[in-house]
């Protein structure tokens, strides 16, 4: 098991890197920092537009290999470079991504433990009411967009919020600012802010899952051996969840890993919608502000997320499934 | 539904149960084509036949809705009534009007209308290009399956929404089709290894092998033979990428990343009405429901497809 661990780490780190690089490329390539100085009254000197780009390592008449290789020399010894306004990335960088793993891992976690359970209710009860009503929850949210999941929701809490005549589901930022209740008090304030964009990120996450947890358990519900297992005296329960479960779980190991690009996508309309200032809001302002560095930088978090939680399910996968601990 | 006495559906029943061979169709059953059988199991079928009457609705609308809507109230998605900022749905103006009197009616249909399109032509490159790259790399193997594996793996690993996102920005307005063109060129990959998977266990088979030795060439093969027989899988396939485009679209859109004003499309609706979604309902909720009333119809039909054109398919639903 080990070895087949070691094997797929190796081949993360390359595909990160290889993920990183292109963001790089097309980026330095596509995205123009000169135009941030256009217009300006009085005009700036060619000169000091050059130097200043070449000061923050995104001057287009550098060359763009050893632009990168600044870049990346940096990256490895932890300096992200900086922005195209001059400022250091690292500063932002902990904020930053605290902000957004905090909105991911929650995200990501409640979305498929609810979505396996949700998918093995709908399985065992399948034609029945419950099932019924999960289908067409499922159905609705894979096809409804974040962005629209996110505003609704927003929507709810506004009427929410107008029923019980105070703020009960808070949906601007990630804190109310300046709030000083002491310890407790601000983890219950971060909590109450948590719920309404971990819900739009995580709703599209069950209704993914379940339809595939729901077909796997289907499948295996037919099976022999759970057939034979409750010949053998087990309860059916006992059938179903001992042998039932563990088997139906081994595809959706492989599912996890496919479905937090999708879910990293999506945080980036939950976090600008619901003012959170996280990696996926920087993203999109760096590409409007033509940040060559910051969009490298995000991607980098990106593909360390994507990659990292398919290793996750890769340990998973070895957990679930003995025949990949054996070979 | 009770229709034992019909012939037609008892042998169709007898192809759909999973144990061949068990009471074998009397001598009265007409034996009918794989297209009818099809066709009978998607009537059978009626949220999939729901879903393709709305999709049809929305198809005409987004098409013929701006016409007679120009016939009857005059006007169109680019005018402008000086006389109305702001105003809730009202006969003059079905859907109401934004911030500088554009008609919302007009400007939906018209989003409508492009994100449809846009959907559909991505539906068509990517699974096309699925096809054909899956096909060869499977049936040629050797160093041509090597390296269109590679790039498949390739692509699979770039992160798509940000390069579409950046390529996109750079695009005039009359850009939507070289965005079609981005959005296409990440779409393809899954299916194309699926594809590459089926090739392998037919081109074994006796009829590939009959053409082989007969003398047809490799893309006559591929096209006449390969492919035709993976068309059930390209059918459901090509369903589940409109849906998938046309969510991706707007969600570049939704960021001023994809298609441009003064033109429409669903997602730059959706992203003007956002911001007053509850002080003007209108401009939102009316571009957001098509956006999802659109996918669901979408969604359910290639549900519905798969039922109908799998026949070892036993899932009542299912996303995959």
């Amino acid at each position: 098991m080990g070895r087949f661990l070691l094997r797929r780490l190796a081949n993360y780190v390359v595909l990160v890197l290889v993920a990183t690089t292109l963001a790089y490329l097309v980026a330095s390539v596509a995205l123009n920092p000169r135009a941030r100085y256009d217009g300006r009254n009085p005009p700036v000197p060619p000169a000091v537009i050059d130097q200043q780009l070449t000061e923050y390592g995104v001057n287009d008449k550098d060359p763009l290999v050893g632009r990168y290789l600044d870049w990346i020399g940096g990256v490895v010894t932890g300096d992200f470079g900086k922005t195209v306004t001059g400022a250091d990335i690292n500063s932002q960088l902990g904020a930053r991504s605290l902000v957004s793993l905090r909105l991911l891992l929650l995200g990501s976690l409640i979305g498929s433990v609810l979505g396996v359970l949700v998918g093995v209710v709908s399985a065992v009860k399948q034609y029945k009411f419950t099932d019924r009503f999960f289908t067409g929850f499922s159905f609705f949210f894979i096809a409804t967009p974040v962005f629209f999941t996110a505003v609704l929701l927003k929507f709810g809490a506004l009427q929410v919020n107008d029923a019980a005549g105070t703020t009960l589901l808070y949906y601007t930022g990630y804190e109310t600012p300046g709030l000083d209740a002491g310890f407790w008090g601000t983890v219950k304030d971060q909590v109450a802010h948590l719920i309404l964009p971990t819900l739009s990120i995580a709703l599209g996450l069950i209704a993914f899952f379940s339809r595939y947890q729901r077909n796997a358990m289907l499948d295996v519900m037919g099976s022999d051996f759970l057939r034979t297992a409750q010949a053998k005296g087990l309860t059916r329960r006992r059938a179903l969840y001992k042998h039932g479960l563990r088997t139906a779980l081994i595809p959706m190991a492989t599912l996890l890993a496919y479905s937090f690009g999708t879910l990293a996508v999506g945080a980036t309309f939950t976090e600008k919608i619901f003012g959170w200032h996280g990696m996926g809001e920087w993203l999109v302002d760096s590409i409007t502000g033509n940040d060559i560095n910051v969009v490298a930088t995000v991607s980098l978090f990106t593909a360390v997320f994507i990659l990292f939680s398919g290793f996750l399910a890769d340990v998973l996968y070895a957990v679930l499934d003995p025949r990949v601990r054996v070979s | 539904m009770s229709l034992p006495a019909d012939p037609l559906v008892v042998a169709d029943d007898v192809a759909l149960s999973d144990s061949p061979g068990q009471a074998p169709p009397g001598p009265d059953v007409v034996v009918r084509g794989r297209r009818q059988l099809v066709m009978r199991r998607l009537r059978r079928n009626k949220a999939a036949l729901a879903a393709l009457v709305v999709l049809v609705t929305l198809f005409v609308s987004a098409f013929l809705g701006p016409i007679i809507y120009e016939a009857i109230t005059g006007w169109t998605y680019a005018g402008q009534d000086f006389t109305s900022f702001l105003q809730p749905p009202s006969p003059d103006h079905w859907f109401g009007t934004t911030q500088i009197g554009g008609d919302v009616f007009a400007q939906t249909m018209r989003g409508l209308q492009k994100s449809l399109l846009i959907g559909l032509l991505v539906a068509v490159i990517s699974t096309g290009l699925a096809a054909v790259v899956g096909a060869f790399a499977g049936y040629l193997g050797g160093w041509v399956d090597k390296v269109l594996m590679w790039m498949v793996d390739l692509l699979l690993v770039i992160p798509s929404f940000l390069i579409v996102a950046i390529i996109s920005r750079n695009l005039r307005s009359g850009g939507w089709i070289a965005l079609v063109l981005l959005i296409a060129v990440f779409a393809w990959m899954i299916t194309a290894r699926i594809v590459r998977g089926m090739t392998l266990s037919l081109r074994e088979k006796e009829f590939v092998l009959a053409a082989r030795f007969s003398g047809v060439s490799t893309p006559g093969i591929i096209f006449r033979h390969l492919i035709p027989n993976m068309s059930s899988l390209l059918i459901i396939d090509a369903t589940i990428a409109v849906a998938t485009a046309i969510i991706a679209e707007s969600g570049l859109s939704y960021f001023g990343f994809g298609v441009k004003p003064p033109d429409q499309s669903l997602g730059t609706l959706i992203a003007a009405g956002t911001r007053s979604a509850f002080t003007f309902p209108w401009l939102f909720m009316f571009s957001g429901g098509l956006l999802v009333l659109t996918t669901l119809a979408v969604s359910v039909l290639g549900d519905g497809l798969r039922d109908a054109l799998d026949p070892s398919s036993k899932r009542a639903g299912g996303s995959r």
